[in-house]
C-alpha cells in the first residue's frame, strides 16, 4: 500500500515544516501527541492519540475543542461599515439584530462564490467576520480593494485583522463546560449569537454560538498570549478532549456543511450550490452585490447542475468520483464525500443534473471501475443541534 | 537471503529472525552448525532451519509459525504448505488509521507481483494494495466485510486478507525478512 495522507489539501512534508505558519497552540498540540500537517500554508493537527472515528464520536456524545486559529478573524469599523459589507456578499447585513451573525457568501462578478464566512453585527461599532484559512490572501486583498473604493468615494470604512486566537468548543456538553467559566447565562446566547465575556478569568474574549459541526458550540476569539491557558482550563474538564482536522471533516459532511475549494469554489453559484437561502430578500430585489445579475435570474431559471448530498454503502465514495445515471450516463461529480463514522454508511456531496436532484432518486457512482448505487439525500446526514433557546 | 556465505549448509540453511519458534531438535542442529556458520543476521537472537517455500518438499525440519517476509509497500505474505497468506504490517495499518471498508478481489484473480489488487480505506483516506508475489487468489478473508477493523486489531492474524498460490517461488527471497523490514522503516520514517 501507499502510505501518505491521499487527501490533496494535506501534505506531510518535512522540508515545508520550517516555512509554515504556526498558530499559538502548536507546540501544545505537539505535546498533546498531535500530529501535525499541512493545511493552507499552516502546520496543524489532523488527529491526536485518539483515532479519528474515537474523536469523531466523542465531539458528538461529549465535546471537543478545535484549534481554528488559522482562520481569518476581521473587524470592519465606521458608519458605512454595514453598506461597505454588503457591496462583498450576498446576505442581508443591515437587518441583522445587535451581535446576531449569519453564514454569507463573497461573490464576484460572474456569479461565483469566492469564499463562505460568518459575518456578525456587534453592538460595538464594528462588523466581525471569520473566514477561511484558505482564503486568507484572496479575501484580504478583496477587502482592500473594496476599502480603497470606499474611501475615495468619502465614505467612513476601516478594517482590522485581529491577532487573536480562535477555539472552537462542540458537542452536546459545551454549555455545561463553559457555563463554569463565563458569567453570562448561556442559556440566553442562542444559536449564531455573539457576546464579548472573560471567560475562565481571561479578559477580551468573544464567544459565539457557531461552528462547524451541527452540534451546538461556541467560537471563543481569545487573545494569543492565553490560548494555550484557556485550552488547558477546558481540557481540565473529563468531557472536552482535543480534536483535529480529522474529524473536523468527517462531523461537516454529516452536518452537510460545505468546505470552499471542495463543495463550493468560484465556478458554483450560491444556486447550483443550493445556498440560495443566504442571498438575503432584500437583496433579491436590490441586485446590489457582485454577480447578482447573473445569480438572481437563475433562482426562478434554475440551473443545470445542483449540489446534492449522497448516500450509498460498500466502498466509500470521495472527491472526483463520478456520478453516474442508473442507465450509466455520466450525470456529475463528487465534491467531498467519506465514510460516516455515525451512520456507517457513506455520505457525500457532489453536483449532479438538476432532473436528477430530488432527495430519494436513485444513481451510480463509479468507484474503483465498478459502479456501486448510491441515493440522492436531504442534508444534514445527521440531525443537528443548534441550540434555539427552545 | 544469507544462504550463500557457509557453501556446505547453502542449500539448507536459511537464516530468519526471531519471529519463529523452533523445535528443540532443529535448535540443537543450529548450534552444531553455528560453529561451521557463524550467523550473519547479527541482531536476531534466535534461527531456525527452514525450508525455502515448496522447493525441499524432503527436508525433515520445519518452522511450527513460518516467518513473514514484507514488501517495501507494507505488504506481508506468509508461506504455509504452498500458499501465501497477504495481509499489511502494523506500521502500515497504524498510518492509515481505522479501516472502515475493505476492497479485496474476487477468488481466482490471477495478479502478478506488484499487481494492486484492492485498497483499504478509512475515514480520512484510502491505500491501495499490491500483490506481493504472483499468483491467483484462492481465498478472500470474508470476515473483514463485516468488522474492517480487524486489520487495525490483529493485522498478522484475524485480519488477514488473501491466500494465494505462489507460482514463482524465488520472488519470496527478494523479499525483506523481519529485520530488514524494520530498518526500512525506520529509514523511511526519518
Amino acid at each position: 500500500m501507499e502510505l501518505g495522507v491521499k487527501d490533496s489539501k494535506l501534505q506531510n512534508s518535512s522540508e515545508k515544516k520550517a516555512s509554515l505558519k504556526q498558530t499559538p497552540l502548536h507546540d501544545f498540540h505537539r505535546s498533546q501527541g498531535g500530529k501535525m500537517v499541512e493545511f493552507a500554508g499552516w502546520s496543524m493537527p489532523v488527529q491526536y492519540r485518539d483515532s479519528h472515528i474515537t474523536s469523531h464520536l466523542h465531539t458528538r456524545h461529549h465535546c471537543s475543542i478545535f484549534d481554528v486559529s488559522h482562520m481569518l478573524q476581521t473587524k470592519v469599523y465606521g458608519k458605512d461599515r454595514v453598506k461597505f459589507m454588503e457591496s462583498l456578499v450576498v446576505g442581508d447585513i443591515a437587518e441583522l439584530k445587535d451581535n446576531q451573525g449569519t453564514l454569507s457568501l463573497f461573490t464576484n462578478t460572474k456569479g461565483g462564490i469566492m469564499d463562505d464566512l460568518i459575518v456578525t453585527k456587534t453592538d460595538q461599532g464594528y462588523l466581525y467576520v471569520v473566514s477561511n484559512a484558505g482564503c486568507a490572501d484572496k479575501d484580504s486583498a478583496h477587502m482592500q480593494a473594496r476599502l480603497r473604493e470606499f474611501k475615495a468615494a468619502g465614505h467612513d470604512v476601516d478594517l482590522e485583522y485581529l491577532e487573536e486566537s480562535l477555539i472552537a468548543l462542540q458537542g452536546p456538553s459545551m454549555a455545561r463546560v463553559l457555563q463554569e467559566g463565563v458569567g453570562d447565562d448561556l442559556s440566553k446566547l442562542t444559536f449564531m449569537t455573539s457576546v464579548l465575556t472573560p471567560v475562565f478569568g481571561i479578559p477580551g474574549c468573544r464567544v459565539t454560538r457557531c461552528g462547524y459541526t451541527g452540534e451546538d458550540g461556541v467560537e471563543i476569539s481569545v487573545p494569543r498570549d492565553s490560548v494555550v491557558a484557556l485550552t488547558e482550563r477546558l481540557l481540565a474538564n473529563d468531557e472536552v478532549k482535543l480534536a483535529g482536522l480529522g474529524s473536523r471533516d468527517s462531523l461537516r459532511l454529516e452536518a452537510g456543511l460545505c468546505l470552499y475549494g471542495n463543495d463550493i469554489d468560484e465556478t458554483t453559484t450560491p444556486v447550483e450550490a443550493a445556498l440560495v437561502w443566504t442571498i438575503g430578500k432584500r437583496r433579491r430585489q436590490v441586485r446590489d452585490f457582485p454577480g447578482a445579475d447573473i445569480i438572481i435570474p437563475q433562482i426562478k431559471a434554475k440551473t443545470q447542475r445542483k449540489r446534492v448530498g449522497l448516500i450509498s454503502n460498500g466502498p466509500p465514495i470521495r472527491q472526483h468520483t463520478p456520478i453516474l445515471s442508473p442507465e450509466g450516463r455520466v450525470i456529475g461529480e463528487v465534491t467531498s464525500g467519506c465514510p460516516s463514522p455515525c451512520l456507517k454508511q457513506n455520505v457525500a456531496m457532489g453536483y449532479v443534473e438538476t432532473s436528477f436532484s430530488k432527495a430519494g432518486t436513485p444513481v451510480q457512482v463509479e468507484v474503483r471501475k465498478k459502479m456501486v448505487p448510491a441515493v440522492v439525500s436531504k442534508m444534514p446526514f445527521v440531525p443537528t443541534n443548534y441550540y434555539t433557546g427552545h | 537471503m544469507f544462504s550463500s556465505f557457509c557453501p556446505p549448509v547453502a542449500d539448507v540453511l536459511l537464516f530468519l529472525p526471531s519471529c519463529c519458534r523452533c523445535s528443540p531438535l532443529s535448535a540443537l542442529l543450529l548450534l552444531m552448525l553455528s560453529s561451521f556458520c557463524p550467523p550473519v543476521a547479527a541482531p536476531a537472537s534466535l534461527f531456525c532451519l527452514c525450508p525455502p517455500a515448496a522447493s525441499h518438499p524432503s527436508l525433515i525440519f520445519h518452522c511450527p509459525a513460518a516467518a513473514l517476509k514484507y514488501t517495501d509497500k507494507h505488504e506481508w505474505v506468509r508461506v504455509e504448505d504452498g500458499v501465501g497468506t497477504v495481509g499489511i504490517s502494523k506500521f502500515a495499518q497504524e498510518a492509515l488509521g481505522d479501516v472502515v471498508y475493505c476492497g479485496l478481489p474476487d477468488v481466482g484473480t490471477k495478479l502478478s507481483q506488484s499487481d494492486e489488487f484492492g485498497a483499504l480505506e478509512s475515514v480520512k483516506a484510502a491505500s491501495e494494495l499490491y500483490s506481493p508475489l504472483t499468483g491467483e487468489v484462492t481465498e478472500v478473508n470474508n470476515a473483514l466485510s463485516d468488522n474492517p477493523g480487524l486489520v487495525n486489531k490483529s493485522c498478522y492474524k484475524d485480519g488477514w486478507l488473501i491466500k494465494m498460490t505462489i507460482s514463482v517461488p524465488e520472488e519470496l527471497d527478494a523479499l525483506m525478512d523481519e529485520a530488514a523490514y524494520e530498518r526500512y522503516i525506520r529509514s523511511i520514517e526519518d
